[in-house]
């Protein structure tokens, strides 16, 4: 009961993903392992900015340059590996990496400095990103290592396990699961984790505290610049190539954050529920188009269920609250 | 005696400069404009005349509408992010709606998604208490996929923008740009609701305090239902506007002004978390935006570069506004 009271918000998404993947199988009974590979696939982006997102929203911030910084470093990754050797990429993605985690930095640093609100200067990053993106590449193009396609394609065989389950592990799954549990988990068990909290619930009672606040969200933003990167990184993967244009990722990230039982305001939340909010949100998608849904209208379903899903939050908050 | 005389001059000239600026914070908005325009004078010698001024302003005055939109929202620590797609729906229905109907007719139907946007935003911010970014991106989502849906309805039909937009979009008359028969009411209106009515006060209180101005006996959700529905009218007004200004139906019209808008209110001194600024500030900003740009323009930088730019310097002049109203 205690667990369900405190995970409540993330158990009923879940709840609402298994729901609606019944229902896919409902509509579309050949829906099998490949395609749930493939929305795992399309997922695989989206998870890694929405840990972005979350990482800064958690701290009591902001982040609107995730997509831009998506943008840059997907360019950056696709013209380093443009032509050049396998070996070589196996350079560039640490390079690509750093610079994510640098950047984000440097919007962490520039908050700190400038003493301006997080949502202005993300805002201004976010223009700067994008031109830097401009500047490494005017028109998609570039390429990617086959290794690191192949990253991402087929399903892990594992020793043991019938076949019948392993085809519903995806690569794709494996990696972000991997990817985001070894960023996150250590950075919950560290004083920086425990930190970003206090700063997000309370930046003057964690200051008084003790809590070094400039550092913690200068860290902050680094850590979400890296998620940033692994998303860059993982759009190069599954296209082949780097496009300057920032996708629709900051609306998404957005979105899935607040789906995700994180408080816009900071200090509450956790990353599996943004993550099983994108899933729930990626899956709407595929019933509207399987039930063969003007791909115009599926714009509108999305963004109704994402007002009224915290329209809904906002009210049992309040609900709560006042009881 | 005379040391009395003399001690006030003794206080030194950079701090009298700096408490002078944080009395009126508009000088150094206006010193930064003026700074701006000469700089463009220098470069390109010559460009600064009757021509270029007029159409500046009639760059400027679409921004500067948006910005309102941002101001008024921003006074009580909101945000309003759909503006971009009220607009380009009141834009994208006009130039439809005006193959069949007269022009006032259109121009009446172009208006009723912007009201509704503007109710759901409210109802959303005021009474369910969802935050305004996340009410107003959810909003502007569902009404990019309406409007594409309305698209395809229209798409034979071609499209016609009424000649009366087009007129005040882009006429100039006497050296004055049409646009202004517009904006000078609507400015003169912002101006006069956040300074003069009760309704303006209550936007400064609940941004200020909130929590006060509820236990003041203020009826929150009434206000921000208000504000909301005014702030989408304003934006759908701004869209038949830049209709008659750009004469080409997209469904991205207004789609990049938005985060130029709220750059625009931000330097302009309102705080985005609400209870000061002003409109005043706005249109100096989204002067100082539009003279920023066409500077970029000729420097004929690559997009990339000027990106990089433009977002270094809004960073910079807020920091630098920030330091300069703050450090009293």
């Amino acid at each position: 009961m205690r667990f369900l009271r405190q995970h409540g918000w993330v158990a009923g998404l879940f709840a609402l993903f298994v729901v609606l993947f019944i229902l896919t199988k409902i509509i579309q009974p050949g829906y099998g392992a490949g395609d749930f590979g493939s929305l795992v696939r399309a997922v695989l982006p989206y998870a890694f900015v929405v840990a972005a997102q979350t990482v800064v929203v958690i701290a009591g911030g902001i982040d609107l340059s995730v997509a831009s910084m998506m943008a840059l470093t997907s360019v950056t990754a696709a013209s380093m590996m443009a032509g050049a050797s396998e070996e070589y990429a196996l350079f560039v993605v640490p390079f690509v990496l750093a610079l994510g985690f640098a950047l984000g930095a440097l919007n962490g640093i520039l908050i700190v400095v400038t003493r301006v609100p997080d949502i202005v200067v993300t805002l201004a990053t976010l223009f700067m990103l994008q031109g830097a993106a401009l500047l490494v590449l005017g028109a998609p193009g570039g390429g990617a290592a086959e290794w690191l396609k192949n990253l991402i394609i087929g399903t892990v065989p594992l020793p043991g396990i019938p076949d019948g389950l392993t085809t519903w592990i995806p690569k794709a799954l494996v990696l972000m699961v991997v990817l985001l549990c070894i960023v996150w988990i250590p950075l919950m068990r560290s004083r920086l984790g425990l930190s970003i909290y206090a700063i997000g619930s309370n930046q003057l009672a964690a200051f008084r505290s003790g809590v070094p606040v400039a550092r913690t969200k200068i860290l902050a933003y680094a850590i979400a610049g890296l998620f940033g990167a692994m998303g860059g990184l993982s759009l190069t993967m599954s296209t082949g190539i780097g496009a300057p244009i920032p996708g629709p990722y900051l609306l998404a990230s957005v979105a899935a954050v607040v789906l995700g039982g994180v408080a816009l305001g900071g200090g509450k939340g956790g990353l599996l529920g943004p993550i099983v909010a994108v899933f729930v949100l990626r899956l709407v998608r595929t019933d509207l188009t399987l039930l063969a849904i003007d791909p115009n209208v599926t714009a509108i379903v999305e963004g109704t269920i994402m007002v009224a899903v915290v329209m809904f939050g906002a009210f049992i908050v309040m609900r709560s609250r006042s009881s | 005696m005379s040391i009395i005389a003399t001690a006030s001059p003794t206080v030194p000239l950079g701090r009298r400069v700096k408490r002078f600026m944080g009395d009126y914070p508009l000088v150094p908005l206006l010193i930064l404009l003026v700074l701006l325009v000469v700089v463009l004078q220098i470069m390109q010698p010559g460009i600064v005349n009757q021509r270029w001024i007029a159409n500046t302003v009639k760059f400027a005055i679409p921004l500067a509408l948006l910005a309102g939109c941002q101001t008024m929202t921003m006074l009580t620590g909101g945000i309003d992010l759909s503006v971009g797609t009220v607009a380009t729906m009141a834009a994208f229905i006009v130039a439809t709606q005006g193959v069949d109907n007269p022009a006032p007719v259109a121009m009446l139907i172009a208006l009723i998604p912007a009201l509704l946007v503007g109710f759901a935003n409210g109802i959303g911010v005021g009474v369910f208490r969802v935050h305004p970014l996340i009410m107003t991106l959810g909003t502007s989502l569902i009404g990019v996929g309406c409007l594409q849906v309305y698209q395809r309805t229209v798409i034979g039909s071609g499209a016609k923008v009424p000649d009366f937009l087009i007129w005040l979009g882009t006429g100039v008359t006497w050296g004055f740009p049409n646009a202004l028969l517009l904006f000078i009411p609507v400015a003169a209106l912002l101006i006069f609701i956040q300074k003069r009515t009760g309704f303006g006060r209550l936007l400064y209180a609940v941004g200020d305090n909130e929590r006060a101005t509820r236990l003041s006996g203020v009826q929150y959700w009434q206000v921000i239902l208000a504000l909301y529905m005014f702030s989408s009218v304003l934006a759908g007004i701004m869209g038949l506007l830049y209709m008659g200004l750009i004469r080409a139906p997209s469904l991205s019209l207004a789609e990049p002004l938005v985060l130029p808008s709220v750059a625009a209110a931000v330097i302009g001194g309102t705080s985005i978390f609400g209870g000061r600024g002003g409109y005043t500030g706005t249109i100096v900003g989204a002067l100082i935006l539009t003279v920023l740009t066409t500077l970029l323009t000729i420097l004929q930088m690559p997009e990339g570069a000027r990106r990089i730019l433009f977002g270094a310097i809004v960073l910079l002049v807020t920091a630098a506004y920030l330091r300069i109203i703050e450090d009293r």
